[in-house]
Order: structure tokens, then C-alpha cells, then sequence
């Protein structure tokens, strides 16, 4: 049997090869490394994603997804081999080496030739002046209070200061009924808890770790703050094991009715909640210094976002960034993410529809955002020496003043 | 059979044995060698792998963690929780293994023994972080027991203590790790003939006199190498460590696994990573160095 193309069909087939080509031609594929994917709901993401490619014709995005420390890594080795993703996920505690690395590219040309509202945005993370970061999505921390051991302790007034939050821890102590006031998780696995637990006391307090770009930890807001800390671990208020309490472990002794007070991610309400649906607690602001009347600082988390400076694509990744910083698509995402916006005008639809979010969003609308952390050299590392002094004074081996002095000279070197 | 034909007969055979080998030998270079010498040249750079075009940097990486004190705590460390750790595994293991060869006791508990006894070794080192941090945190099972037995008056905080924490960690790797001694030494056990024992029995010699002197040499062998490579695995271990203490209180349970860990992926300095990575390579190497002629020596 012979078989014989005709002329008509191998035009038909040239053609078609020709249309998908130049199609394929015409399409840009944005490469976009996170690692919120896995934290959403399954096909949110990506659902969102779709939408900005019909609104984009000719742009395609392709989701580079893996848990927080795995893309961590693979954006730090992108970075060295200039293999970065177009559009990166990134923390604010990566930032400052990675522009070191000059692997993300300035977002202020893009911002001004695209006319681009900056007073939309709650934050951009600026290093050298170069606008390398916005907060897609918050994560606040405010302390989570179990009303029934507040009750149960004679506590009626919820604490505003940091005497108010000794006497309530104090009142909440039951060492033999396993019960405390407090919990601080400060394992060296994840020495986050210096970010999110200790120095948001001095931040909450409009005060600052830092002055004039450098540290500044033998100054008074953070010797305050150590002092602070330890007056409520020599009273016993603090639930043992802190050296190598996770944050994990933290949320477990809430949940379990053993401790009365915790700093933590807003994110976890859900879980507390999914935990223990019989516990009944309420989010206040972390409490400030007596007298202090202004602005609080609240500490966060966020998802942030950059454009790497290899990008072949730049100008298709500024419209993905322009897109998830939008109103509606950014209140999209936060509410997917029970988190708070990166756009000040969006309104995530969880802040209505459920009271504990919505007392959070009313401490988030009343404050700013804060955390020193965003942007400085090896952050991790940082916190880490932080860290082993303030674990240090709390074993008794130094003061808090020892502990601040010892810190500094280790934070001084890597600047 | 021409001379050039069998010139050539001749290179073919000199030839074929490494072209059977050139699989493997090109399988140990890509995943062993080429690594090895990788992290070896990084260490001797400036910002390696973060920087495209890093700078030769010499020895400074190894000098900077050779001065730094908590390298040395490290070391220390290491050492410690490796010697424990291999003495008691081979301690523990060895009676184990002797209660499992004994025929004084029933068969049908013999067979529940050995279940029980093996069972550490089903756990990856993640589940026996867990377990023991259940069992050791201030209000855990461990403090209850000791505290109603009157052993203890207030809750010791195991791990987070920097008095228990190097301890703690060590015991919890004495437990995961006797299986290996007690398997070894067992099938070693079943090994040995029974006329040694009944020609013991003739001369009357007792029992610590035949395990003295009939066992222990016997076995002595297997006990030799099983602590050899326990020794190259117990200083690599990580995950136990880590999950376990994050090579805290402070640095009292910082090994150099940890240390080295910390450089790279909290410090992101990579090549003293490297430096710290190639110094625990070395000792590594002594001991396997050490092994092998022990075994071409056998």
C-alpha cells in the first residue's frame, strides 16, 4: 500500500506548525520561585496565576513551589549561579544578601515609567536605596490571651503595659497544676522567637534596635526589654524549657490550656482553633512601656516579592508583581492566606466575617508594621547570636547588660 | 598470529578490565570525588558559591575556625557524644546479645526479647528526636517517674539545661543506635563453636571466665570493626542533635556537624562551611584509613 501526502494536507500542517510557533514565540514564561503555594489552599495559587494570564495575554507563569527552607536554599544558590527565577518569593530576612549578591533588581524605574500608585502599598524594602521588596502578604503577631485561665486567675483587665503583663503572668502561674503565665521558645533550631517574641516588646513601644543603620543594642529600649524578660523568668512565669521550645511547641502549650499568654502569627487561628475548638481566648496588642501613648509597633512575617536582575523578562515579571500588589487580587490572596494585605486598600473578607480577625485587623489598622529584622545582613545569624546571650542571662550567667553588650559586639562585626 | 595482531590481542586485554570498570569508576567520580573536591576548593575561596568570580582566599577559613572558640566546643563535643555513644552501644549491645544467646531463657520470651531489643533501630532519627523530647521536656513521663519515685525533688529540664543537655542527647543516641552491636554480636555468638565452651566446662572454668576468655576474643573481630564504623557514623550524626537541642543550651550540645551546618545555612558562609566540613572529612578519613588496614591486617 502507498501512501501519498497530498500538496493541500502539508500546507495544512505547515501552517499549523507556523501558527504554533509563532505563538510559542510570542509567549513569555515567567519562572516564579515561592514557597506559599504549599501554604495555600491546593489550586489557589495557581488558579490566580490563570487569571493573570487571561488578563495578560502572551505571558505564561510557571510556579516554582517548595516548602519555606527548601526555596530559601534554592534562591540562595540561583542567586550565586544566575539561575534565579524571573519572580522570586523572598523574605525579608534574605533581602540584604541577596542584593549583595546584586541578584534583584531595582523596582523604582519599573514603579515610575508604569506610574505606579506607591502610596497603595503598606511597605517597600529598600537596601542601598534600591527598592528590592514588597510585603505580598502580612503575618501580624499580637499576643493571644486564654480569657478562661485569665478569668480563672483574677485577671478582669486584659494587660496594656509590660507591669500589667508580669502581674497577669504572675496571677496565671500555677507551677503544679503545670499551668503558666508565658511561654518564650527560644531553640536555636529556629531562633525566631528573638524576632517575634523578644524584640517585638521593643518595637510595640515604638522603639528601635537600631540607630542610624547599625545596632544599637546596649541602648536602653533593648537592656528594657532583657530586664523585662528576665523579671518575668526569675518570677517563674515563664513555662520551662525555653532553650529549646519551638515555636510549634509554643502554640501546643496554648492549645493545651498550659500557658495563659503567647506572642504569635495571627496565621495560627485557625489551628488553635482546629486544636482546641473549646478554647476561648482573645488577641490584644503586645504591651509597651508605661507612659508610652503612640503608634505601636506591630511585628510581622510576610511573603514578600522581588524581580531578579538576571531577568530576561523584567518587564512581564513588573506586571506580575504590579498584579498580585493590586487591590482586588491582593485582598484575593491575603484572605486565602488569613493574612493581612500588602495593599492598603484591600480588605480581606475574613476581617468581617470572623471576630478574632477582625480585632486584629482593627490592633493592624491602629499601628504599623514593624520589624527591624527586614533587611539586615544574615538575619538568621543575627538573631541566632541574640540568641545564646539572651539564653545566657536567663541561665544567670550575665546580666541583662552583659547579655546586650556581648550581642552587639557579635552583631557590630557582620555590618 | 601476526606481531601486530597480537600487539594488538595484547592491548585489548590490558584495556578491557578498566572499560568493565569505567561504569562504576565514572558513578564514584560524579557522586563522590567530584563533591569532595568541590567542598575542598570552596573552602579555600572567598564567598564561595555566593559570589560567581570568587577570590583565592588560602587558608584564612581554616585559621578563622581554628580561633573560634565554639569550633573547639564543637570538637570536644563531638568526641564526647561519639565515645559514650560507642562504648555504650557495644556495653549494652553485647549483653543484650548474650541474654538472646542464653539458653536459660525460655524460647517463646527469647523471641518477644528480641523484638523489643530491636526496635530502636525501626525509628528514623526525626521519630526518636520526637520520642525523646516527649519523654524528657520538664513536664514529661521521665521527670513524673523520677519525681513520684522521689529520685528528683523539682522537674529537670533535660535538654534545655546546659548541665543535662550533652548528656540527654547522648543517651537518647545510645538508645537509637545498640541494635547494630547486638545483631552484630548475636549472629558473632551463634558463630562460635560449642566445644570451646564444654571444654571450659572439663577444666571447670565459670562463667565470667569463659565470656573473659572464650567470648570476647572470639568476638573481638566483629567488635572491632562495629566500633570502628560506629565511631564514622555517630561523629557525622545530625538530625537527632538538631531536632533535639539545635545544638543548644547555649553551644553546650553544639557538635561540629551542627557547627558546620550553622555556617552555611545561618551565616551563609559558605567557605567556612567547607573548612569545617573538610576538617571532619579528615577525621573521618583517619578512622577509615585506620579501618581498612584493619581489615587487610585480618
Amino acid at each position: 500500500m502507498t501512501f501519498r501526502i497530498k500538496p493541500a494536507m502539508l500546507k495544512m500542517a505547515a501552517a499549523a506548525w507556523l501558527l504554533g510557533a509563532t505563538s510559542a514565540m510570542a509567549d513569555t514564561t515567567l519562572e516564579f520561585a515561592q514557597w506559599w503555594e504549599p501554604e495555600l489552599p491546593a489550586g489557589s495559587l495557581r488558579k490566580i496565576m490563570d487569571e493573570f494570564e487571561a488578563a495578560n495575554p502572551g505571558i505564561k507563569v510557571t510556579l516554582v513551589s517548595g516548602p519555606y527552607a527548601a526555596t530559601r536554599d534554592q534562591i540562595s544558590v540561583g542567586a550565586a549561579t544566575g539561575t534565579l527565577s524571573d519572580v522570586v518569593g523572598l523574605d525579608g530576612a534574605w533581602v540584604n544578601n541577596l542584593n549583595a549578591q546584586n541578584a534583584l533588581a531595582d523596582m523604582n524605574p519599573m514603579m515610575d515609567a508604569s506610574k505606579f500608585d506607591k502610596a497603595q502599598v503598606a511597605d517597600i524594602i529598600k537596601v542601598d536605596g534600591k527598592a528590592v521588596m514588597f510585603p505580598v502578604a502580612s503575618f501580624v503577631y499580637p499576643v493571644f490571651v486564654n480569657l478562661d485561665l485569665a478569668a480563672q486567675a483574677g485577671v478582669t483587665k486584659l494587660p496594656s503595659t509590660r507591669a500589667e503583663f508580669l502581674e497577669a503572668a504572675k496571677k496565671m502561674t500555677h507551677a503544679d497544676k503545670n499551668q503558666y503565665g508565658w511561654v518564650l521558645p527560644l531553640s536555636l533550631q529556629s531562633p525566631s522567637g528573638v524576632q517575634n517574641d523578644m524584640m517585638s516588646w521593643v518595637w510595640a513601644s515604638g522603639q528601635s534596635m537600631m540607630a542610624d543603620g547599625k545596632p544599637a543594642l546596649e541602648g536602653k529600649p533593648v537592656v528594657d526589654m532583657l530586664t523585662f524578660v528576665k523579671s518575668l523568668n526569675d518570677a517563674g512565669t515563664i513555662s520551662p524549657g525555653i532553650a529549646t521550645k519551638t515555636e510549634q511547641e509554643k502554640v501546643e502549650e496554648f492549645v493545651n490550656d498550659r500557658v495563659g499568654m503567647m506572642i504569635d502569627s495571627l496565621a495560627h487561628v485557625n489551628l488553635i482553633r482546629k486544636r482546641n475548638p473549646k478554647l476561648n481566648f482573645d488577641l490584644i496588642p503586645v504591651p509597651v512601656v508605661e507612659g508610652y501613648t503612640g503608634k505601636r509597633g506591630l511585628p510581622y512575617a510576610s511573603w514578600g516579592i522581588g524581580i531578579s536582575a538576571g531577568s530576561k523578562h523584567q518587564e512581564e515579571a513588573w506586571k506580575l508583581v504590579q498584579y498580585l500588589m493590586s487591590e482586588k487580587v491582593n485582598a484575593k490572596l491575603v484572605s486565602l492566606a488569613n493574612a493581612f494585605p500588602g495593599n492598603v486598600n484591600a480588605k480581606p473578607d475574613f476581617v468581617t466575617s470572623d471576630k478574632a480577625f477582625g480585632k486584629a485587623f482593627e490592633i493592624f489598622k491602629t499601628g504599623y508594621l514593624a520589624n527591624e529584622f527586614t533587611g539586615l545582613p544574615v538575619a538568621e545569624d543575627l538573631m541566632t547570636q541574640f540568641d545564646v546571650e539572651a539564653q545566657k542571662m536567663l541561665a544567670g550567667e550575665q546580666s541583662p547588660e552583659q547579655a546586650a553588650a556581648n550581642a552587639q559586639k557579635g552583631w557590630t562585626a557582620k555590618f | 598470529m601476526t606481531r601486530q595482531k597480537r600487539s594488538r590481542h595484547r592491548l585489548k586485554r590490558t584495556v578491557a578490565p578498566y572499560l568493565y570498570l569505567s561504569p562504576s569508576l565514572v558513578i564514584i567520580g560524579l557522586l563522590m570525588l567530584l563533591p569532595m573536591v568541590t567542598v575542598i576548593s570552596y573552602s579555600f575561596q572567598n564567598s564561595a558559591v555566593l559570589r560567581r568570580d570568587p577570590s583565592f582566599a588560602g587558608l584564612k577559613h581554616y585559621q578563622a575556625i581554628f580561633a573560634d572558640p565554639v569550633f573547639w566546643a564543637s570538637l570536644w563535643h563531638t568526641l564526647y557524644f561519639t565515645c559514650m555513644s560507642v562504648v555504650f552501644h557495644m556495653t549494652i549491645g553485647m549483653i543484650f546479645a548474650l541474654m538472646l544467646n542464653s539458653d536459660r531463657i525460655n524460647p517463646t520470651l527469647r523471641n518477644i526479647l528480641r523484638v523489643l531489643y530491636i526496635l530502636p533501630w525501626l525509628f528514623t532519627a526525626v521519630i526518636i528526636a520526637v520520642i525523646w523530647r516527649l519523654l524528657l521536656e520538664p513536664n514529661g513521663v521521665v521527670n513524673s517517674i523520677l519525681m513520684q519515685l522521689g529520685l528528683i525533688g523539682s522537674k529537670i529540664e533535660w535538654f534545655s539545661s546546659p548541665e543535662t543537655a550533652l548528656h540527654a542527647v547522648t543517651f537518647a543516641n545510645i538508645w537509637a543506635g545498640y541494635p547494630l552491636f547486638m545483631v552484630s554480636l548475636l549472629a558473632g555468638l551463634q558463630g562460635i563453636p560449642k566445644d570451646f565452651y564444654e571444654a571450659a566446662d572439663i577444666d571447670g572454668a565459670k562463667a565470667y571466665q569463659k565470656l573473659i576468655f572464650i567470648t570476647i576474643p572470639q568476638l573481638m573481630p566483629i567488635i572491632i570493626s562495629i566500633s570502628l564504623l560506629d565511631f564514622i557514623w555517630t561523629m557525622q550524626v545530625f538530625p537527632l542533635i538538631w531536632i533535639t537541642t539545635g545544638g543548644g543550651p547555649i553551644y553546650s550540645t553544639e557538635v561540629l556537624s551542627t557547627y558546620t551546618y550553622k555556617l552555611a545555612f545561618s551565616s551563609y558562609n559558605l567557605s567556612q562551611a567547607s573548612a569545617s566540613a573538610v576538617v571532619i572529612l579528615l577525621i573521618s578519613l583517619g578512622l577509615t584509613l585506620f579501618y581498612i588496614r584493619y581489615q587487610k591486617a585480618r
